[in-house]
Protein backbone atom coordinates (compact mmCIF):
# COMPACT_ATOMS: atom_id res chain seq x y z
CA UNK A 1 0.00 0.00 0.00
CA UNK A 2 1.45 3.59 -0.59
CA UNK A 3 1.78 5.57 1.86
CA UNK A 4 1.85 8.91 -0.13
CA UNK A 5 0.06 12.12 1.22
CA UNK A 6 -2.92 13.40 -1.62
CA UNK A 7 -1.77 17.13 -0.43
CA UNK A 8 1.56 18.57 -2.62
CA UNK A 9 4.00 19.85 -0.70
CA UNK A 10 2.95 23.25 -0.62
CA UNK A 11 0.07 22.32 0.49
CA UNK A 12 1.36 21.29 3.92
CA UNK A 13 3.41 24.37 3.71
CA UNK A 14 0.23 26.47 3.94
CA UNK A 15 -0.59 25.21 6.75
CA UNK A 16 1.82 26.35 9.07
CA UNK A 17 1.11 29.50 11.03
CA UNK A 18 -2.10 31.29 11.67
CA UNK A 19 -4.04 30.64 8.06
CA UNK A 20 -6.69 33.14 8.69
CA UNK A 21 -3.59 36.04 8.60
CA UNK A 22 -4.33 36.96 4.68
CA UNK A 23 -8.56 36.83 5.49
CA UNK A 24 -8.23 39.26 8.30
CA UNK A 25 -5.56 41.57 6.74
CA UNK A 26 -7.27 41.67 3.52
CA UNK A 27 -10.21 42.70 4.96
CA UNK A 28 -8.68 45.69 7.40
CA UNK A 29 -6.61 46.93 4.40
CA UNK A 30 -7.41 46.02 0.42
CA UNK A 31 -4.70 44.20 -0.80
CA UNK A 32 -2.93 43.06 2.04
CA UNK A 33 -3.80 39.55 1.72
CA UNK A 34 -1.94 39.09 -1.23
CA UNK A 35 1.18 40.76 -0.18
CA UNK A 36 1.41 38.61 2.59
CA UNK A 37 1.76 35.80 0.61
CA UNK A 38 4.00 37.50 -1.83
CA UNK A 39 1.61 38.08 -4.45
CA UNK A 40 2.52 41.59 -4.97
CA UNK A 41 1.35 42.14 -8.27
CA UNK A 42 -1.99 40.96 -7.63
CA UNK A 43 -2.30 42.30 -4.16
CA UNK A 44 -1.33 46.58 -5.80
CA UNK A 45 -4.58 45.65 -8.69
CA UNK A 46 -6.92 44.66 -6.24
CA UNK A 47 -5.46 47.37 -4.04
CA UNK A 48 -5.65 50.21 -6.53
CA UNK A 49 -8.88 48.71 -7.46
CA UNK A 50 -11.18 48.24 -4.40
CA UNK A 51 -9.15 51.38 -2.73
CA UNK A 52 -9.52 53.46 -6.83
CA UNK A 53 -13.66 52.38 -6.49
CA UNK A 54 -14.17 53.45 -2.60
CA UNK A 55 -12.66 56.72 -2.86
CA UNK A 56 -14.28 57.86 -6.03
CA UNK A 57 -17.77 57.01 -4.39
CA UNK A 58 -17.06 59.60 -1.72
CA UNK A 59 -15.69 62.17 -4.21
CA UNK A 60 -18.82 61.61 -6.10
CA UNK A 61 -20.64 62.64 -2.81
CA UNK A 62 -21.77 58.89 -1.75
CA UNK A 63 -23.06 57.71 1.18
CA UNK A 64 -21.57 55.70 3.92
CA UNK A 65 -24.45 53.84 5.97
CA UNK A 66 -24.01 54.21 9.05
CA UNK A 67 -27.32 53.11 10.58
CA UNK A 68 -30.21 50.03 9.63
CA UNK A 69 -33.71 51.29 9.37
CA UNK A 70 -34.46 48.92 7.18
CA UNK A 71 -33.13 45.38 5.67
CA UNK A 72 -31.80 47.46 2.46
CA UNK A 73 -30.10 49.56 4.87
CA UNK A 74 -28.85 46.95 6.76
CA UNK A 75 -27.48 45.26 3.53
CA UNK A 76 -25.78 48.59 2.80
CA UNK A 77 -24.13 48.44 6.29
CA UNK A 78 -22.92 44.54 5.50
CA UNK A 79 -21.21 45.80 1.90
CA UNK A 80 -19.72 49.38 3.34
CA UNK A 81 -18.12 47.02 6.11
CA UNK A 82 -16.28 44.85 3.80
CA UNK A 83 -14.03 48.05 2.97
CA UNK A 84 -12.39 47.12 6.50
CA UNK A 85 -10.28 50.12 7.57
CA UNK A 86 -11.41 52.74 4.73
CA UNK A 87 -14.58 51.93 6.13
CA UNK A 88 -14.06 53.08 9.41
CA UNK A 89 -11.34 56.17 9.00
CA UNK A 90 -13.81 57.58 6.51
CA UNK A 91 -16.48 57.44 9.21
CA UNK A 92 -14.11 58.70 11.81
CA UNK A 93 -13.04 61.61 9.88
CA UNK A 94 -16.56 62.83 8.95
CA UNK A 95 -16.85 61.58 5.23
CA UNK A 96 -19.81 60.41 3.32
CA UNK A 97 -22.50 62.03 5.89
CA UNK A 98 -23.88 64.41 3.22
CA UNK A 99 -27.74 62.90 2.21
CA UNK A 100 -28.17 62.02 -1.42
CA UNK A 101 -29.32 64.22 -3.77
CA UNK A 102 -28.17 63.43 -7.02
CA UNK A 103 -28.28 60.47 -9.77
CA UNK A 104 -24.34 61.02 -9.18
CA UNK A 105 -23.92 60.69 -5.83
CA UNK A 106 -26.25 57.11 -5.93
CA UNK A 107 -24.00 56.08 -8.30
CA UNK A 108 -21.25 56.97 -5.81
CA UNK A 109 -23.35 55.00 -2.61
CA UNK A 110 -23.15 52.52 -4.84
CA UNK A 111 -19.63 52.15 -5.87
CA UNK A 112 -18.69 52.05 -1.78
CA UNK A 113 -20.84 49.42 -1.10
CA UNK A 114 -19.71 47.34 -4.31
CA UNK A 115 -15.79 48.37 -3.24
CA UNK A 116 -16.55 46.66 0.13
CA UNK A 117 -18.14 43.86 -1.79
CA UNK A 118 -15.30 43.47 -3.72
CA UNK A 119 -12.74 43.85 -1.28
CA UNK A 120 -14.54 40.48 0.62
CA UNK A 121 -14.18 38.77 -2.82
CA UNK A 122 -10.41 39.49 -2.84
CA UNK A 123 -10.22 38.77 1.34
CA UNK A 124 -11.63 35.14 0.34
CA UNK A 125 -9.19 34.68 -2.93
CA UNK A 126 -6.26 35.24 -0.07
CA UNK A 127 -7.55 32.99 2.23
CA UNK A 128 -7.85 30.50 -0.35
CA UNK A 129 -4.27 30.57 -1.54
CA UNK A 130 -3.31 30.66 1.92
CA UNK A 131 -5.13 27.19 2.94
CA UNK A 132 -3.59 25.90 -0.95
CA UNK A 133 -7.63 25.28 -2.18
CA UNK A 134 -6.35 27.68 -4.92
CA UNK A 135 -3.25 26.87 -6.56
CA UNK A 136 -1.85 29.87 -7.87
CA UNK B 1 -17.06 65.39 -9.24
CA UNK B 2 -19.84 64.21 -11.42
CA UNK B 3 -18.66 62.30 -14.06
CA UNK B 4 -20.86 61.27 -17.03
CA UNK B 5 -23.17 58.51 -16.31
CA UNK B 6 -21.06 56.72 -19.17
CA UNK B 7 -17.80 57.48 -17.29
CA UNK B 8 -19.07 55.84 -14.18
CA UNK B 9 -19.95 52.66 -16.22
CA UNK B 10 -16.50 52.04 -17.47
CA UNK B 11 -14.67 52.79 -14.26
CA UNK B 12 -17.54 50.44 -12.42
CA UNK B 13 -17.00 47.73 -15.03
CA UNK B 14 -12.68 48.58 -15.15
CA UNK B 15 -12.57 47.93 -11.68
CA UNK B 16 -14.41 45.04 -10.95
CA UNK B 17 -13.35 43.46 -13.99
CA UNK B 18 -9.93 44.05 -11.96
CA UNK B 19 -10.77 42.11 -8.96
CA UNK B 20 -13.01 39.41 -10.75
CA UNK B 21 -10.09 38.32 -13.22
CA UNK B 22 -7.61 37.86 -10.42
CA UNK B 23 -10.01 36.31 -7.94
CA UNK B 24 -11.65 33.61 -10.73
CA UNK B 25 -9.05 32.28 -12.36
CA UNK B 26 -5.60 30.47 -11.15
CA UNK B 27 -2.75 32.11 -13.81
CA UNK B 28 -1.79 35.64 -14.87
CA UNK B 29 -2.97 34.65 -19.20
CA UNK B 30 -6.36 33.08 -17.73
CA UNK B 31 -7.17 36.23 -15.20
CA UNK B 32 -6.73 38.78 -17.90
CA UNK B 33 -8.78 37.28 -20.49
CA UNK B 34 -11.30 36.59 -17.98
CA UNK B 35 -10.96 40.23 -17.01
CA UNK B 36 -11.43 41.61 -20.04
CA UNK B 37 -14.89 39.10 -20.93
CA UNK B 38 -16.52 40.67 -17.60
CA UNK B 39 -15.35 44.23 -18.80
CA UNK B 40 -17.09 44.01 -22.32
CA UNK B 41 -19.90 42.24 -20.67
CA UNK B 42 -20.15 45.00 -17.91
CA UNK B 43 -20.38 47.28 -20.76
CA UNK B 44 -22.32 45.25 -23.70
CA UNK B 45 -25.02 44.83 -21.67
CA UNK B 46 -25.16 48.39 -20.29
CA UNK B 47 -25.38 48.92 -23.72
CA UNK B 48 -27.84 47.43 -24.93
CA UNK B 49 -30.17 47.83 -21.63
CA UNK B 50 -29.88 51.36 -22.37
CA UNK B 51 -31.33 51.03 -26.35
CA UNK B 52 -33.84 48.76 -24.96
CA UNK B 53 -34.60 51.62 -22.41
CA UNK B 54 -34.71 54.09 -24.92
CA UNK B 55 -36.99 52.43 -27.37
CA UNK B 56 -39.63 51.58 -24.66
CA UNK B 57 -39.76 55.40 -23.64
CA UNK B 58 -40.57 55.99 -27.02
Amino acid sequence: MPTTPNKPAAGKQSQQGFVYLPLIAGWLVPGAGHFLLGKWIRGALLAVSIIAMFVLGLAMQGKLYTSAQDILDLLGVAGDLGSGLLYFVSRAIGLGGTPVQTTVADYGTKFIVVAGLLNIIAAVDAHNLRTGRKSS
Amino acid sequence: MHPSHFTVILLFALFASTVFGITMRDTPRRMFRYGAYCFVLFVGSVIVLSWVMFLIAR
